[in-house]
C-alpha cells in the first residue's frame, strides 16, 4: 500500500504535501493505474492528522482526474499519465532544476521573474521543435 | 453544521478573581478543537464548566443542544473527560478499572474496551501503576471511549507522553474520529503539538477567548505583514506588531486585501498565529488611531 509521509517544517500545508506526493509517485510509476490510495482511515493512522487533510487532498485529486474515488471501496488511480519517467530520470531532472532554481534566486529574481522566464523558454523551445 | 458545544456569556469567578469571563463559543459537531493557551489560561476552568464539574457563576453552557450539562444525566453521557495526567486508579488493574467503568456508565460497550486494550498489547491483568505513560495514556482515551462518547474531551492529553507515545495516542485518537464520527476537544499549552489533528481552533488567554474558528479560514484571514517600522499603520486588524529598527513584521487579520504601498504579505504559520494572539493579550497596545491598515 502507498504510504504517505508529512514534513512539518516546510511550511507546505499538509493536504497540499499529500496531493504532491501522489503526483510525484504516479509520475515515477510508484502508484499505477488501478492502485488503491490508503483509505482516509487508513492515512489518518498512518500519519495522525486530522480525516478532513486526507479528504480534502483526495477532493484536489479527482479533481485534477488523476484519481477516481468509488465510493464504499476507495480511491483508486485513474490513468498513468502518458509519459513516465524512471525514479532516477526524475531526481535528476530535480536536482537540475533546483540548481537552476538557486541560481535564479542569487541573481535576484523573485518568483514572478522566475515565472515569466520559465513561460518564455517553455513557448521558444516549443516554437523550435515545431520548426 | 450543528453546533456540539455553544457557551454564552460563561465565566467562572474564585473569590475576586475571574478563571474565565465572557466566554462565547459555537464549535460544531464532528470537528477536533484545539484549546489552546498558556498554563493558567483558564482552558482546565473552561473544560470543567462543560462536563459540570464546576458550576458557572455566570452565563451558560449547552452540548447537543441541551442546556446545562452539570444538571442533566443525559447530556453528560454522552460526553468522554479525560483530566489532565490521565488519572486513573494506578493500584487497580486494568480489567478492574474496565469493572469500575461498566459498574457507572449505562451504555458502557465492554467489547469495545477490552478490544482497543488488546489491540494495544496491554494485558488485562496488570496493574495500570506498571504501565508506561504512554499505555497510562491509552488506557485512560479507552476507558473514555467506551462510553461511547459523542463529544470527547481531553485535557492536556498529550504533554507528558514522550514523542512516540504521543504520535501514537493521537493515530488512535483520528481512526477513532473517523470510525465514530466524534467531536473531540482537546487542550494544549502547546500548538504545534496538535497542528496536524486539529481543523478548528479556541486561543485562550488571561481568562478570555482570544481567537476561535476554523483553522484554515483563520490562516486565510490573516497576513504577515513587512515594511518599514517609520509610520507604523494601526487599525482594528492589527494584531502584534514586531519592530526592528528599520523595518517591522505585523500580523494582521486583512484577508485578500492588498497591503499598504511599500508592505509585503505572506501566508501565516498556525503556530506564528497563535503566538501572535498570545502576545496581544499579553501587551495590549495603546487605542489604535485611525490609519487604514489596507489601502
Amino acid at each position: 500500500m502507498f504510504v504517505f509521509q508529512l514534513d512539518s517544517t516546510s511550511g507546505v500545508p499538509p493536504y497540499l504535501q499529500l496531493v504532491h506526493q501522489v503526483r510525484q509517485a504516479i509520475t515515477v510509476g510508484y502508484l499505477r493505474e488501478g492502485d488503491r490510495l490508503p483509505l482516509i482511515r487508513e492515512a489518518v493512522e498512518q500519519l495522525a492528522i486530522n480525516p478532513n487533510t486526507v479528504s480534502k487532498a483526495y477532493r484536489q485529486l479527482e479533481h485534477e482526474g488523476l484519481v477516481d474515488p468509488r465510493p464504499g471501496v476507495g480511491t483508486f488511480v485513474a490513468r498513468a499519465p502518458d509519459v513516465t519517467v524512471s525514479p532516477a530520470q526524475y531526481a535528476k531532472l530535480r536536482r537540475g532544476l533546483e540548481r537552476w532554481l538557486r541560481e535564479a534566486e542569487a541573481a535576484g529574481l523573485d518568483d514572478h521573474a522566475i515565472g515569466a522566464l520559465l513561460a518564455i523558454v517553455r513557448r521558444d523551445v516549443a516554437e523550435e521543435g515545431a520548426a | 453544521m450543528s453546533a456540539a458545544i455553544v457557551t454564552r456569556e460563561l465565566g467562572k469567578r474564585y473569590r475576586s478573581r475571574w478563571a474565565l469571563r465572557d466566554c462565547d463559543l459555537e464549535l460544531p459537531a464532528g470537528a477536533v478543537i484545539a484549546l489552546v493557551g498558556p498554563n493558567g489560561a483558564g482552558k482546565t476552568t473552561l473544560l470543567q464548566l462543560l462536563v459540570g464539574l464546576q458550576q458557572p457563576s455566570a452565563g451558560s453552557v449547552s452540548l447537543f443542544g441541551r442546556p446545562e450539562p452539570g444538571g442533566s444525566a443525559q447530556a453528560l453521557a454522552q460526553v468522554g473527560y479525560v483530566a489532565q495526567d490521565h488519572p486513573i486508579y494506578r493500584r487497580f488493574r486494568v480489567s478492574e478499572l474496565l469493572h469500575l467503568g461498566r459498574s457507572l456508565n449505562p451504555g458502557w460497550d465492554q467489547d469495545l474496551a477490552e478490544r482497543r486494550i488488546e489491540e494495544l498489547g496491554i494485558p488485562l491483568r496488570q496493574r495500570t501503576g506498571r504501565l508506561s505513560g504512554g499505555q497510562q495514556a491509552q488506557v485512560a482515551l479507552a476507558l473514555a471511549l467506551a462510553k461511547r462518547p459523542k463529544l470527547l474531551i481531553l485535557d492536556e492529553p498529550v504533554a507528558s507522553l514522550d514523542p512516540l507515545a504521543r504520535r501514537e495516542f493521537l493515530q488512535v485518537l483520528m481512526a477513532t474520529v473517523v470510525d465514530e464520527g466524534l467531536t473531540v476537544l482537546l487542550s494544549s499549552h502547546n500548538v504545534a503539538e496538535l497542528e496536524r489533528v486539529c481543523d478548528h481552533l479556541v486561543v485562550v488567554a488571561d481568562g478570555r477567548v482570544q481567537l476561535a474558528g476554523d483553522v484554515e479560514a483563520l490562516l486565510g484571514e490573516h497576513r504577515v505583514l513587512t515594511g518599514p517600522s517609520g509610520g507604523l499603520p494601526d487599525g482594528p486588524g492589527m494584531i502584534h506588531v514586531d519592530r526592528a529598527d528599520r523595518h517591522a513584521h505585523i500580523v494582521a487579520r486583512i484577508g485578500d486585501a492588498e497591503p499598504m504601498p511599500g508592505w509585503a504579505a505572506r501566508p501565516i504559520g498556525l503556530e506564528e498565529l497563535v503566538l501572535a494572539y498570545l502576545r496581544q493579550a499579553r501587551d495590549p497596545r495603546p487605542v489604535p488611531s485611525e490609519l487604514e491598515l489596507s489601502k
